[in-house]
């Protein structure tokens, strides 16, 4: 046995209440404590929602936690208790033995050194290699972790790189001294799909070749279907379940593990509503007693003939870079998009980062200004309508952020950042009348009345990722732009927030543009999809189409890459 | 029963709201000990100075109660100084009023000089923190100069904050040429050594407490403008702002309303470092001469003043009004700095 974790608990000092020491238990709850054992050569993948604790039970390991965190338990590498071995022997095997990999390889990595000088310090520091000795063996790595150009990219900075390069070059500093215990949390969380695809088939040929075991965090059960060789599922700071691969995903015992598995959007079925964490546990609960669960809604048919609310013909953004001292360069983020959008239907948007689909997004409501093209909105174009329409046209196209933790001013009370748009626009005719449409509206999202009076920061982020679509309610809008509106949350609290959106375009009529990197949620949602590259529309279908018969090469590469669970080889 | 035994439990009508930034920021604040002693410091100087603004103290602060230079208290009075008495001559007096001229109009201007009744007061001979060369009372003097020291910082702090602020907030959120101007300007500012830029606005000006507000206010705004220009450069592209935006709010609504509040943490801290740092420049500004004027006074006049009387042995008035400052602006200084941790959103949840 390579690693050993034994009734480990974590928790953290919170300060001090009236002399008594407050602590917040990170791992283990109320006496359980989780343990798990990492053979040789095999990856085990730590599943779970974010405040599971499977960050804090790896970082545990080598202990990387912060100073008022307190382990008990044993951590047993080959033998040696880590938790109780000085930090000075730990940093022997910190890099040399364990290495880890994080989820931002752009905040991972220094930017004020090359890449070759920071794959160098602990070949130079552990290995014991001369600088020239180093410099071969850097290149080496990066020829390992298939980087085109090694020699060239040891000479650059980190910022010089794209995300997935960036990350091949973490892993390759990982790698450097041939650690036994790989630990990557969530090293792909922050790609595009097919840069995880090249990602997680590296880690997987790597890990095979140099004979080490991995430790492999990630919130998603697609992704660790496919790499890992042992599964453990961790819920508030326990685990619930753990077992072979196979055997987690064709026969998952534990209520959660299957709810998990049901909430995710797949691309094979198309159901009308997702399952969501408590409504699986309670309906496993429900069948067990005999009674029949809840019966699924049908989706609602879609009237093709329903009238264009937005009809956008080709629109057009450029950048304009400064190059040399008066030169300016031109970059064109969207180039000749067309697409018409019907009332209570959805726009799907998909691409890679960079491939202008936010962009797109963003100059429908002018928050980008076109460079050119027409958006028809209610017979007007949106582009040069006066500044006094432009404010009601607003009022009626509005937007939802994909970082729910940035788009709310963390100095309103909930309250006030619902009123706030009605006051701007005129909407109600007293404060009074005003907060009482803010109150419906927070119940229509499923929160409570005492969210009012609260600020952002005591919200969750699929809370407030609710918030922020009540507020773009407040206005009775049409059309509502989702920026990958669900993209930073959890596969069990996304659900959630998919089954509001589709709940809400049946009660109101709302049409969606929604934009997103995955493919399995636009599916869910779509009914037309625009498939994007460097700026162009490579491909636009209805929904179903794109899945079955995708035509374009490049739609075809983004269905492959998408992580599919467990597959019985 | 359980609504007579808690009364609390009862739902409360409408929620209330929860506790906000600034009530966590107190909360912080009150745990931080130095914090708090600097805080009750700076409130006693407050009350102060509001007494002494009301003319409840320190009102007759002109007034020459003492002898000249009386000393302090503590030390007792002076010592009578030996004088060269000129030795008084031998014999009998001589009558001269045979051929005094004047003589008979002697009476006369007695009985007409009784009609003017000439107070002769009794000067202290010491002073609780002794007398001035006028013998005025060094205490009333400090307390009517902390007023005034005071009143100049805060309201000199208020003007460049506000400058600052607005143009830091413009510069910073519109950018381009808007951005460019200001940028210039406060280049332009910067350029000038800070000393220089105050003599040459005092020297247009004139003298006069409005002046030093204006002419600090004028020259100290620039460390302010570049740090708001920063934050607002920051939060500008915050998603926040462009949901702002896009619900409709106009681009004052987004700049004051919106971010405003939420780097407000930041001016305060930077108005508190501006009020120590205007009152040091007020004293250096008086001590030089253009300051406020010679019926006013305040710290900078004091010390002033004390030069010329440390050469005689007279130390009372540069020590009490040394005191006053030191105490005054070391417990502000404290105070910003603590407030500046209880308010800094990245110490959050790090206690």
């Amino acid at each position: 046995m390579l690693l050993s974790i034994q009734d480990l608990a974590v928790a953290f000092r919170m300060g001090k209440v009236s002399g008594v020491t407050q602590r917040q238990q990170a791992v283990g709850r109320s006496g359980t404590t989780v343990s798990f054992d990492i053979p040789e050569n095999t990856t085990v993948a730590l599943v779970g929602e974010s405040g599971s604790g499977k960050s804090v039970t790896a970082m545990s390991i080598l202990n990387l936690l912060p100073d008022n965190a307190e382990r008990s338990g044993r951590i047993l590498w080959q033998g040696q208790n880590l938790i109780d071995t000085p930090l000075n022997e730990l940093q022997h095997l910190r890099g040399r033995e364990i290495a880890c990999v994080f989820q931002d390889p752009m905040s991972s990595l220094n930017p004020v050194f090359t890449v070759g000088e920071q794959l160098m310090e602990p070949l130079i520091k552990h290995m014991g290699l001369s600088r020239k000795q180093a410099l071969a063996r850097a290149e080496e790595l990066l020829v390992e972790v298939g980087m085109p150009e090694p020699k060239r990219r040891l000479g650059v900075y980190p910022h010089e790189m794209s995300g997935g390069q960036q990350q091949r070059v973490m892993i390759a500093m990982a790698l450097a001294c041939e650690p036994k215990l790989l630990i990557a949390d969530e090293p792909t969380t922050a790609l595009d799909v097919t840069i995880q695809r090249q990602i997680l088939e590296l880690i997987a040929k790597l890990k095979n070749k140099m004979k080490m075991s991995v430790l492999f965090i990630s919130h998603d059960l697609g992704v660790v279907g496919e790499i890992a060789d042992h599964v453990v599922v961790m819920r508030n700071g326990i685990v619930r379940e753990q077992g072979p691969v196979a055997s987690i995903f064709n026969d998952p015992q534990d209520d959660y593990t299957k709810a998990l598995l049901a909430c995710r959007p797949s691309l094979t079925e198309n159901p009308a509503r997702l399952m969501v964490i408590d409504e699986h546990i309670a309906a496993t609960k429900a069948a067990v007693e005999g009674r029949s669960a809840a019966a699924a809604r049908l989706a609602k048919a879609k009237d093709p003939n329903a009238p264009v609310v937005l009809e956008v013909n080709s629109l057009f953004k450029s950048f304009y870079l400064k190059q040399g001292l008066f030169g300016t360069r031109e970059f064109k983020a969207v180039q000749n998009v067309n697409f018409k959008l019907r009332k209570g239907h959805t726009l799907g948007v998909v691409g890679e980062s960079g491939s202008g689909k936010t962009t797109m997004g963003l100059t429908l409501l002018r928050l980008h200004e076109p460079t050119g093209g027409e958006v028809i909105f209610d017979g007007k174009n949106l582009l040069t309508v006066s500044a006094q329409e432009r404010q009601t046209m607003r009022r009626r196209i509005q937007v939802v952020f994909q970082n729910p933790y940035a788009s709310l001013n963390p100095r309103f009370t909930i309250g006030q950042t619902l009123v706030e748009p009605m006051e701007i626009h005129g909407i109600g005719n007293s404060t009074e009348e005003r907060e009482q449409v803010a109150r419906e509206l927070l119940q229509k999202v499923g929160l409570d009345d005492r969210a009012f009076g609260k600020y952002p920061h005591e919200f969750s982020g699929g809370q407030r990722q609710r918030i922020a679509i009540a507020r773009c309610l407040t206005l009775k809008p049409e059309v509502l732009v989702l920026d990958e509106a669900v993209s930073a949350l959890d596969v069990s609290v996304q659900a959630q927030v998919l089954n509001l959106l589709k709940d809400l375009q049946d009660e109101f009529g709302l049409s969606y543009v929604f934009i997103s990197h995955d493919l399995a949620v636009v599916r869910f949602l779509s009914d037309e999809v625009l498939v994007m590259k460097d700026g162009v529309v490579v491909e636009q279908a209805s929904a179903e189409e794109i899945l079955q018969h995708p035509r374009e090469d490049y739609t075809k590469r983004l269905l492959g890459a998408i992580p599919r669970g467990y597959q019985a080889a | 029963m359980t609504a007579i035994l808690n009364p609390h439990a009862a739902p409360s009508v409408g929620p209330e709201r929860s506790e906000g930034v600034w009530a966590a920021a107190w909360r912080r604040y009150r745990a931080d000990r130095v914090g708090v002693l600097s805080l009750i410091i700076v409130v006693m100087f407050t009350v102060l100075i509001a007494a002494s603004a009301l003319d409840l103290v320190a009102k007759d602060w002109q007034k020459e109660v003492g002898v000249p230079n009386a000393p302090p208290t503590f030390l007792g009075p002076a010592p009578p100084e030996a004088t060269g008495v000129i030795e008084q001559p031998k014999g009998p007096n001589v009558d001269i009023s045979a051929i005094d001229p004047l003589a008979p109009k002697y009476a006369e201007w007695a009985e007409r000089a009784k009609a003017y009744a000439t107070p002769d007061t009794i000067k202290a001979e010491t002073l609780p923190l002794g007398g001035d060369r006028l013998g005025r009372d060094v205490l009333s003097k400090a307390i009517k100069g902390t007023e005034i020291s005071v009143f100049v910082g805060v309201l000199a702090a208020l003007v460049a904050t506000f400058l600052g602020t607005l143009l830091g907030a413009l510069s910073g959120y519109l950018g381009g040429k808007v951005g460019d101007f200001f940028e210039w300007l406060y280049n332009v500012f910067e350029a000038v050594p800070g000393i220089l830029l105050i003599f040459a606005f005092a020297a247009v000006f004139g003298r006069g407490i409005g002046t030093v507000v204006l002419i600090l206010g004028l020259t100290g705004w620039t460390g302010l403008y570049r740090q708001v220009r920063a934050e607002f450069m920051k939060h500008r592209s915050r998603e926040y702002v462009r949901s702002a935006e896009a619900i409709g709010a106009s681009q004052v609504a987004r700049m004051f309303k919106h971010i405003l509040p939420n780097i407000s943490h930041v001016i305060l801290v930077r108005m508190g470092l501006l009020v120590v740092g205007f009152i040091k420049s007020e004293v250096i500004l008086s001590y030089l001469g253009l300051g406020v004027g010679i019926d006013d006074v305040s710290w900078g006049t004091m010390l002033s003043e004390a030069q010329a009387e440390l050469i005689l042995g007279y130390w009372w008035q540069l020590v009490s009004a040394t005191a006053f400052m030191c105490v005054f602006v070391t417990a502000f200084s404290l105070m910003a700095d603590a407030a500046r941790d209880a308010l800094d959103p990245k110490l959050r949840g790090l206690e």
